[in-house]
């Protein structure tokens, strides 16, 4: 069931070949054969997605159930809120929160009439790129337990990637929606800053985050899109451009498509094997018509600590909020300042701590222009670096992560080792460009991504190279085995 | 040594807007606790803040009436700290690019004008509400306040005395209210002052350490603890000791400020650019469109009544300090009452009511058509302003129509010569000792009669034509 | 070049409301002494001239009508507070 396409799923649910229910239920027992290894749920919805399907079921056959999603079940990542539905951001603290609304993304999917068969597992507030930062338990990658999903929407690549969902929600900071498909071999499209409504998605790093689709296909993926992308008047940050028919432009042509190659994107430290099916990937594209040239974007090296003073500082207040006051799980003290301190230091994980320290210290008085503003300076470069290639070329490609998946526990300790697993899915949030993830080969059993970024809102020429390059390859089919 | 007194002065005022700044929830005063609240304004994980326009407007008119430069470019910024009554740890406020800048107001102390610079004014959201349990180890809050757009105005240290500190007030406070942005109710918090007071030497330049007022809950008592604090201070320095950065409180029973905190180093809020906010461009349409919108400010009006109505200076500035009280005072006299009367009348009958019963011209059954009817009945004659003032007690306290009121009570004036004779005759009858003594030059006498014919009228009488008819009688026999 | 110090944890930790034991301060002062020193690496950059970007996008303008939408009721506005009491959010004392 599971490797068929949104398309497929559709004409057979139209046909009523298939009933909502049915399909709804071979999710969750797809989930119950093999959660055991892989860990991807935080929270399952069984109860609720089985009367959501029946009812749907009702309309099946009928003018209602003409949209492309309906009927289909759907995992969300779990910092994304949902209406009564247990939304924890992998935290502790947050271990009993049962959000009053749905996020403007949820609330889309349901009008979509799709179903949401529970939360998915990610690292605590978004912060890792492991998903062994997770609060609860960490998920394990499908393709081999021993090793990470990647992160932080670890729950989301995994879950996709074991056939518990079709597809899947996902947030993206600094490649927590690329780094994680690449990872588990599925397609994850981080969309442009203010593409898709960040309201009811669980803020780590505001200027950053964005929301975007986890799926098998390019086609399914630009399917999401289609209904997630858009203004949203609850979201200040969202834009009111207009959006395009993205499935128009899976055509499969790239013919004159001129692709840049940051040499910094290839360059050491990225794993000799990534290389290369990188580079096959460029030649496919060539066979297909396309043309590429070596770039530079010159100061891709200090995306890293850019980044990391940013988001730590927007993190520092963002999660501020989490007092123990309104919600939450509240630590017993007799006074408030104890109450404020060890629900926080009870509630939240190392990485977090770490973080909220860095950010703290980076907006401290005497420091602000020195880490801050000076970060908030270099990002001005860093943007200038992609808008200047994006002058002569259409798209710029390389891999998504400088290696595949490594093991658990193996970067756990060394908090920079970390980091630096990041260093080619950064620069892409700091510009706010838009980037997709799709597989392009296994490296010794474990999927490689290919990293293809695009213009501001131009995730139609991004999808369009995606596609054209998935559908001449085979590297979307492998499954992995559990 | 002579120390010269520096003042600075912070005014937060809430803003008239029908919801939150952020978010959809009314502003609306005395709900019961937590009703008017929503997962924005709550800090719920996810939520975001979208800008309230009329919150911007408002800012901006406020700004223009205090005479500031407007920012053709603003933004806002988030500044941290922990509380139970500010729920997503930051208050979103503006940094270093406020609304407004460099503005002033002119005031008034012992008949000189002085002007005092208005540093900036800047839009922030207000705190919850957080409400000690006496005698319990807990608290409780209340998050309807929070997100209630308010404006912070600070003044340049250019106030010398508690009673220009005093007058500032009371301008300030007229200004937003006649521009209509706030309602400046300090007994609900919708208008709020902090006080920061230094002193130094003559001569010298720099400032000396200042001490910051809180919790200071009217204008008055806003002037007592400056008086306070600058006592003092003076003492202190004069003993050699030094003045200590302290936050202080006036308590109003003790008559004296108390040290609240000590201030150690300044306080560290992490201000940054607010990444959930875009930024505000204005621009000249934008200005215009608000600019229009501001009405007539306190000192236009007091000239007009000055030039246009003749009044004293003194009754027009008295008039026009509070805004309600002007706009009471046009809507009598458009109903035709003469403005020197309607200001006598307003100044003095209906203040004295106000004061004494701690109301406010809006809360008083009296209306302007009831005042301005009221003296039309004096001016024409049909009762004395004895009678008037028996009236307006009916009118300030059920309302009503004074023309009714009189003819109902028969309390129109007897002004029928033949009938007032008659009356006079009688009571010349019954006192011919007090005629013999007028006869004898003692004018008190007349007086007395007078009052004898009043009385016997229950006040009725016309006054001018009693005395005239008493003198004709009298110089009969 | 800025170094972290043991001090400098605790009084950041105090600000972020996070409680911390001697070796937890120790790990931090390293950990974050690391950190900086990575983005002392922008130094090397000469940003004089350069604007900072706050926004990735030069949105600008994004207003809201002032009209009254009721949301949640007071029940629900308090379901996930962990203590309350009449109707509010109950919190032990503030002791500074």
């Amino acid at each position: 069931m599971f490797d068929k396409s949104i398309s497929e799923l559709h004409s057979l649910l139209h046909k009523k070949e298939l009933s909502v229910s049915e399909l709804v239920q071979s999710s969750f027992d797809r989930i119950n054969s093999v959660e055991n290894k892989v860990k991807a749920f935080m929270t399952l919805n069984e109860e609720g997605a089985m009367q959501a399907a029946k009812s749907l079921d009702d309309k099946l056959g009928t003018e209602d159930a003409r949209g492309l999603l309906f009927g289909l079940p759907i995992g969300v990542k779990d910092n994304i809120v949902t209406k009564g539905l247990r939304t924890t951001a992998a935290s502790q603290l947050l271990g009993n929160f049962e959000p009053l609304h749905n996020a403007t993304v949820v609330e889309r999917l349901q009008a979509a009439e799709t179903v949401t068969v529970g939360k998915l597992n990610m690292d605590e507030f978004a912060m890792g790129s492991s998903n062994e930062n997770s609060g609860f338990y960490a998920t394990r990658n499908p393709w081999n337990t021993d090793y990470v999903p990647g992160g932080s929407s670890g729950g989301s690549a995994a879950s996709v990637a074991a056939g518990e969902v079709f597809f899947s929600l996902g947030s993206d900071t600094g490649g927590s929606i690329r780094q994680p498909a690449a990872f588990c071999g599925v397609v994850g499209l981080k969309p442009t800053y203010g593409r898709v409504s960040r309201f009811g998605l669980i803020a780590f790093a505001s200027s950053l985050d964005q929301i975007g689709p986890i799926t098998n296909t390019v086609e399914d993926n630009a399917y999401l899109l289609q209904t997630l992308a858009g203004h949203d008047k609850m979201d200040s940050t969202s834009a009111n451009v207009d959006v395009p028919d993205y499935l128009t432009s899976l055509t499969g042509d790239v013919k004159g498509l001129r692709i840049a190659v940051p040499k910094e994107y290839l360059a050491e430290g990225v794993d000799e094997d990534v290389k290369n099916k990188v580079l096959a990937a460029l030649k496919k594209l060539e066979e297909l018509g396309a043309t590429w040239e070596e770039v530079s974007l010159p100061h891709s090296k200090y995306a890293v600590a850019t980044y990391y003073l940013l988001s730590s500082s927007e993190a520092s207040a963002n999660l501020a909020r989490f007092d123990g006051v309104r919600y939450g799980v509240r630590a017993e003290a007799d006074n408030l300042l104890d109450v404020y301190k060890k629900t926080r230091s009870e509630g939240f994980g190392e990485e977090v701590k770490r973080r909220i320290m860095l950010g703290t210290f980076a907006l401290s008085s005497g420091y602000y222009d020195a880490y801050y503003k000076k970060a908030q300076k270099v990002r001005t470069l860093i943007k200038n670096d992609f808008e200047k290639v994006f002058e002569d070329y259409d798209v710029i490609i390389g891999p998504t992560t400088p290696t595949p998946a490594f093991k658990v526990g193996e970067k756990i300790d060394n908090p920079l080792t970390m980091y630096a697993n990041d260093i080619l899915t950064i620069p892409v949030n700091l510009a706010g460009v838009p980037a997709i993830s799709v597989p392009c080969g296994l490296s010794n059993g474990l999927p490689v991504g290919l990293q293809i970024i695009g213009k501001h809102f131009d995730e139609k020429t991004v999808y369009r190279v995606a596609h054209a390059y998935e559908q001449a390859t085979d590297h979307h089919k492998a499954k992995p085995e559990l | 040594m002579n120390f010269e007194t520096i003042i600075g002065l912070e005014v937060h005022s809430e803003l008239k807007t029908n919801t939150k700044i952020f978010c959809n929830c009314s502003t609306n005063f005395g709900a019961p606790p937590n009703t008017n609240v929503c997962p924005i304004c709550l800090g719920h994980p996810g939520v975001l803040p979208v800008m309230n326009e009329q919150a911007v407007d408002f800012a901006m008119r406020a700004a223009m009436a205090l005479n500031c430069e407007i920012a053709e470019d603003t933004k806002f910024d988030r500044k941290n700290y922990f509380y139970p009554d500010n729920p997503k740890a930051y208050q979103i406020s503006q940094y270093d690019k406020p609304i407004g800048e460099n503005g002033w107001i002119d005031i008034e102390v012992d008949g000189k004008t002085k002007r005092i610079g208005i540093t900036r004014l800047h839009l922030e959201e207000d705190a919850g509400k957080l409400t000690h349990v006496d005698g319990e180890n807990h608290s409780l809050v209340d998050f309807n306040r929070q997100g209630t757009p308010l404006v912070e105005i600070v003044s340049e240290p250019d106030i010398r005395t508690p009673e220009e500190a005093y007058a500032y007030l009371e301008k300030l406070k007229s200004i937003l209210q006649y521009t209509e942005v706030s309602d400046c109710k300090m007994e609900e918090g919708s208008l709020r002052c902090d006080a920061n007071l230094s002193l130094r030497p003559y001569g010298q330049e720099e400032f000396g350490t200042k001490t910051e007022l809180k919790n200071l809950n009217s204008f008055a008592n806003v002037q007592k603890g400056l008086q306070y604090e600058e006592v003092r201070q003076e003492k202190e320095l004069l003993a050699g000791n030094v003045i200590g950065q302290e936050t202080r409180r006036y308590d109003e029973a003790g008559k004296k400020t108390i040290l609240m905190r000590v201030k150690e180093g300044s306080d560290d809020y992490r201000y940054f650019p607010e990444p959930d906010l875009v930024r505000l461009s204005i621009d000249k349409a934008w200005m215009d469109r608000v600019r229009a919108d501001i009405p007539e400010l306190p000192d236009a009006r007091r000239e007009r009544y000055v030039n246009k109505y003749d009044l004293p200076e003194y009754d027009a500035k008295v008039l026009t300090q509070s805004k309600k009280m002007s706009d009471f005072f046009e809507v009598a006299i458009e109903q035709g009452a003469d403005p020197k009367q309607a200001s006598n009348w307003l100044m003095g009958e209906v203040s004295a009511y106000l004061n004494a019963n701690y109301k406010e011209i809006d809360e008083v059954a009296l209306t302007p058509e009831g005042l301005g009817k009221l003296i039309a009945l004096i001016e024409k004659g049909t009762i004395s302003s004895k009678i008037a003032k028996k009236v307006f007690k009916d009118l300030i306290e059920k309302g009503g129509d004074p023309e009714q009121i009189v003819k109902d009570k028969g309390l129109v004036q007897i002004s029928d010569e033949g009938e007032l004779r008659g009356i006079v005759t009688g009571i010349l009858d019954e006192n011919e000792q007090s005629i013999e003594d007028y006869k004898n030059g003692k004018d008190r006498a007349l007086g007395f009669l007078v009052g004898q014919v009043m009385k016997a009228t229950k006040g009725k009488a016309n006054p001018p034509m009693v005395n005239k008819l008493i003198v004709e009688e009298m110089d009969k026999r | 070049m800025s170094r972290i110090t043991n001090e400098q944890v605790k009084h950041v930790a105090n600000l972020a409301r996070l409680e911390m034991d001697e070796s937890e301060v120790e790990k931090f002062t390293t950990q974050l002494d690391d950190i900086i020193s990575m983005a002392e690496q922008l130094n090397e950059l000469d940003t004089e001239n350069v604007e900072p970007t706050t926004h990735v996008l030069d949105l600008k303008n994004v207003l809201r009508e002032d009209k009254v939408q009721p949301w949640l009721s007071r029940e629900d506005a308090l379901k996930n507070a962990p203590d309350q009491e009449n109707g509010q959010v109950k919190v032990p004392s503030i002791l500074e």
